[in-house]
This record gives structure tokens, sequence and C-alpha cells, in this order.
């Protein structure tokens, strides 16, 4: 398997050949004026029409690299193209006119509280267009259909499931037919059968809309299944990126390591400390 | 360095740290504004949503505006006629009633008592739309938060503060006549009479609803600042609802005694 830890170029070359939709080049990021290094030297190329599914531990910062995607970020150095714009030079204007061609899914969901699940669904297509409420409906029911919430447009967020509140998100992400959809945690909190119905949508969705899917979530097994592309990020940028099978037979350590859930290895068990024995012995009690 | 010496460092590193943090919330605030209400409206749209907020930020205060304004009336009436009827001037209570709460108490009670019945409720609100994503998924809808969230409801705030201002010095007056005239017996007409002939159009009504603009400006931008840039925590949401009510009240109170120098002074 090729890394981008020894590829010739920042840009992973594996899958040069498919058409780039994102294409994420050689960017640095830290939030709180540099305390907390983020990404340095993160390099991405995002294939049109194809599942990219990205891993890594907790706390790496794969939401904050969907928030660098959806220009909610900006990088302290390197570029993010979508559709070949640079989406951080755009005005902002042009930025929000951007961004009705991408979606995301939340992982809280997201879905605005004080509304029915049917004007949840509703309200980027009023806000971005002047359609009669009767082809709206129409929009709405047949987004809904696509997963399997037609009959439940009239209940308000709080009385849907968890895993029923993720799928009403997805009927809203899809509502403008974006090119570009981005699942934050996807399957975090699901129960299995919910856990399964997800993993179906974003496959089908993929397929039948013609989309173009970033995955982001540490659940291996239930995006290997889906993705066609993966990349596993750790310490601050890409350590492994290849297809599925590719990273399966793997002998790189760090991307053994994720994929087979093993408590310790190159991402340590203990966070970063002085040693026990210095701490309870050598005088040292700072908390 | 010697431990006094890193001491002062640390303070003055603290103060510079506050200060710049200072200036950058106050420069935040100004833009969030900005761009909140610089741009092309589109009436079709605002309008339902600045309907929704007026009943949300106003009509929904009326009760605590129009109980507080009585009250407050009442016992201005009963304090100004036991002050006054020492001098044989119990006839002066409806200008007194009037002027006391046209000039300062209506607009400054009605500020203070909105920034902690709407304000809080505007602050915890976009504070929880902000820890639940809501804001963020609006961004990425390509809708703009500041446009859709924001606008509307500032100037519900703003439109609607000097019309509770309004109504709490007429309940107000309602309710220093009460006392006055039917429960203490001063006379019906000369309470009117000389209210009427001693309340000025410009200096007295006027400069009450221009402060009262003032502060509904101010307070309205605070609760929402503080909404909006809070951290997305409960105990973020909670320090946010908390500040807004400090800060906006006590805005409120050292604003109104410039604009009294400015107006009456």
């Amino acid at each position: 398997m090729q890394t981008a830890q020894n590829s010739t170029s920042n840009q992973p070359q594996t899958h040069a050949e498919d058409e780039a939709l994102v294409v994420i080049d050689n960017i640095d990021f830290a939030h709180g004026f540099g305390a907390h290094q983020v990404y340095r030297g993160l390099s991405m190329r995002i294939p049109k029409g194809k599942i990219t599914a990205v891993m890594g531990p907790s706390g790496i910062g794969k939401t904050t690299l969907l928030r660098l995607i959806g220009a909610q970020l900006r990088p302290q150095q390197g570029t993010i193209t979508f559709a070949n714009e640079n989406i951080h030079a755009l005005g902002r204007s042009d930025l929000y006119e951007l961004r009705k061609r991408m979606s995301m899914l939340f992982q809280s969901g997201a879905l605005f509280t004080d509304m029915t699940v049917y004007d949840n669904i509703a309200f980027p297509i009023r806000e971005h267009s002047d359609l009669p409420e009767e082809i709206i409906e129409t929009i709405v029911k047949l987004k809904l259909e696509a997963v399997g919430l037609r009959g439940a447009r009239h209940l308000m967020p709080a009385e849907l499931s968890g895993g029923m509140a993720r799928r009403a998100a997805l009927a809203r992400a899809i509502a403008l037919d974006p090119e570009l959809i981005m699942y934050d945690e996807p399957f975090a909190g699901q129960d299995p059968i919910s856990m399964g119905v997800i993993v179906k949508l974003i496959k089908e969705l993929n397929q039948s809309l013609g989309l173009t899917s970033i995955v982001v979530t540490h659940d291996v097994a239930e995006v290997m299944t889906i993705a066609d592309y993966v990349y596993i990020i750790a310490d601050k940028k890409v350590v492994g990126h290849g297809t599925p099978s590719q990273l399966e037979a793997s002998d790189d350590p760090l991307v053994h390591q994720f994929l087979h859930g093993e408590a310790d290895g190159p991402v340590p068990f203990h966070y970063a400390a002085a040693s026990l024995e210095d701490e309870l012995l050598g005088g040292n009690h700072a908390r | 360095m010697n431990y006094w010496g890193e001491t002062m460092l640390d303070r003055v590193a603290a103060l510079g740290r506050t200060t710049l943090d200072t200036i950058a919330g106050a420069g935040a605030a100004f833009f969030m504004l900005m761009r909140a209400l610089i741009g092309k409206p589109n009436l079709r749209k605002s309008w339902p949503l600045l309907m929704q907020q007026m009943y949300s930020v106003g009509v929904l205060s009326l009760l605590i505006i129009v109980v507080s304004g009585l009250f407050i009336g009442m016992v201005l009436g009963l304090q100004g006629y036991t002050i006054l009827v020492d001098f044989g001037a119990e006839q002066s209570l409806g200008p007194m009633v009037a002027l006391s709460l046209l000039r300062e108490l209506g607009p400054v009670v009605t500020a203070l008592l909105f920034a902690g019945r709407a304000g809080s409720a505007l602050t915890a609100e976009i504070g929880l739309m902000k820890a639940t994503e809501q804001l963020s998924s609006l961004e990425m809808m390509g809708v703009d938060p500041l446009r859709r969230v924001i606008s509307p409801r500032f100037w519900a705030g703003f439109y609607s503060m000097p019309i509770l201002a309004i109504v709490f010095s007429a309940v107000g007056i309602y309710g220093g006549y009460l006392v006055g005239v039917r429960w203490l017996g001063v006379d019906d007409g000369a309470f009117w009479s000389v209210m009427q002939s001693n309340v000025e159009w410009g200096q007295d009504i006027v400069n009450g609803i221009i402060k009262s603009l003032v502060f509904a400006f101010v307070v309205t931008w605070i609760a929402l600042h503080k909404g909006y840039s809070c951290t997305p925590t409960s105990v973020g949401i909670s320090r946010a609802t908390t500040s807004t009510v400090v800060t906006a009240s006590l805005a409120v109170l050292g604003l109104d005694f410039v604009l009294t120098a400015l107006m009456f002074g």
C-alpha cells in the first residue's frame, strides 16, 4: 500500500485517475492562535461519485476536517478546492452560493427543534427557491420516502428516536440534491438495526443520486463495507490511505492498530504525562 | 527572575490577555451586528420572521411589563402623596408620577425587565441553537444564520422595547391615578389637568422614547452577541445568559445617566 507518508508528492496518487470533487492540498490548521495544532501538511483527494471514508482515533480532528471543507473554518496554510473553486478565497455571498451544492449530516442531526419533520425538510427548499407549496410537498414526501420516514412527517424532532432523527436529517441534507454530502459520525450511538439502515441509505443514496460522499467515522466495520476509498488520519496527517482491501492487507503498525482496535501501539494508551514513579515518588504534586 | 518578578509579569500578561479578549469581543460583536443588518432585505421572507419574533420577544413580555408598571405607578402614587401632602402640594401628584415614569422609570425599568425576560431567553435560545449545531447546519445549507436568526430577533427587540416602555408608563400612570385619586382622594380633575400642563411632548415623551430606543439597541445586541459567541456547552450557555442580564443591566444604568445628562442636564 502506498501511503501519504511515503508518497513523493503531497497529493495521494492511489486514485489519481478518478476526477476529484474536493482536493485538500497541504493544509495546516490549529485552534486558538496555534495553541492546539490539528493538522500539519494534510493532503487528500475526494473522488467524484464515490464514498470516501475518513477514519482516525477520537479527538484527532475529523469533524474539524469537514468544517474546513465546508469553509466554516479556515486553514492557516494550504488550500481546499471544491469543484476547482478555492473555497476559502470566495467572498461571503459566493461561499453561501457554493454551499448549496454541498451538504452535511451532523452528528446530532441538528434538526430545528421548533419545526415538524416535514418543515425541517422543506426548510432549505423554501429558503432557496420560490417553488409553490404543492411542489415542495411532493419533493419533501419523496425525500422522506427515500429514508423511510414519510409516515413520520408530522412528528416533532423530540418525538423521534436517535436513528429516526439521523434519517430525517439525512432527508434534509439531500433536499437540495447536493453534489457532496459529508457525514459526521453517522453511526455514533446507533443500535445495530439503525446502523444497518444508515449504512444502506448512505450506499443507496450515493448510487441513486450520483452523490459524492465523505463519511467521517471510527466505526471501522460499518464503513469498510461501503467505502470505495479510505483515509486514516493520526498525528496531524494522513497516515494511511487506500481501498478497504488495500488497508486490510497493510502491515503499517498504526493502520493495523486502528483497524483491529488494539488498545496500545503507535497510538499510546496513556495520554502524554510524566512517569508514574516520578509523580508519586519524586515530590511532583502538580494535579 | 525572582518570584515577585514572575508574579508581576504574570499579572501584566493576564491584563494584556484580558484587554485583547475585550477588544476582540467588541470587534466580533460589531461585525456580527453589521453582517446581520447590512444587506438587501427580502420582505417576503423576513416579515413573517419579524412578526414571529415580535410575538416571542414583545407580546410575551407584556404580562411582566403591565404588572410591574401597575405596581410601580401605585407605589409612586402612594410615596408621592405622602411627601406632597406635607407641603399641601398633592395637586402635583399627576405630573410627579407621569414625569417619573416617562423620563426615567418607564424606559429604564422596561429595559431591565426586558433584559431579564426577553434578553436572557434570546441568549439561551441562540446558545442552544449553537450547541445543537443548528447554526452550523444553517451555514452548511447556504443560509446565513446572521440574516435568518440574528437579524429578525434584533429588529423585534428594537421595535418592541419602546412600545413596551410606552405601555409601562401608561399603566404606571393609571396605577398612580388609582392610588392617588381613587384611594387617597386627590382631586380627579387636578390630577389630569396639572399633568397635562406640565408634561411636554418633546422634552418628556420623545426623550423617553429615544432613551428606550437606545436601551433596546444595546440590550438586544448584548443578548444576541452573548448567545452567538457563547461556549456551546450547558455551563457556557448558563454563563452567557447570566452575563447578558448583568452586562445589559449595567449598560442600561450607565447609559441612562449619560442620556439624562445630555437631555435634561
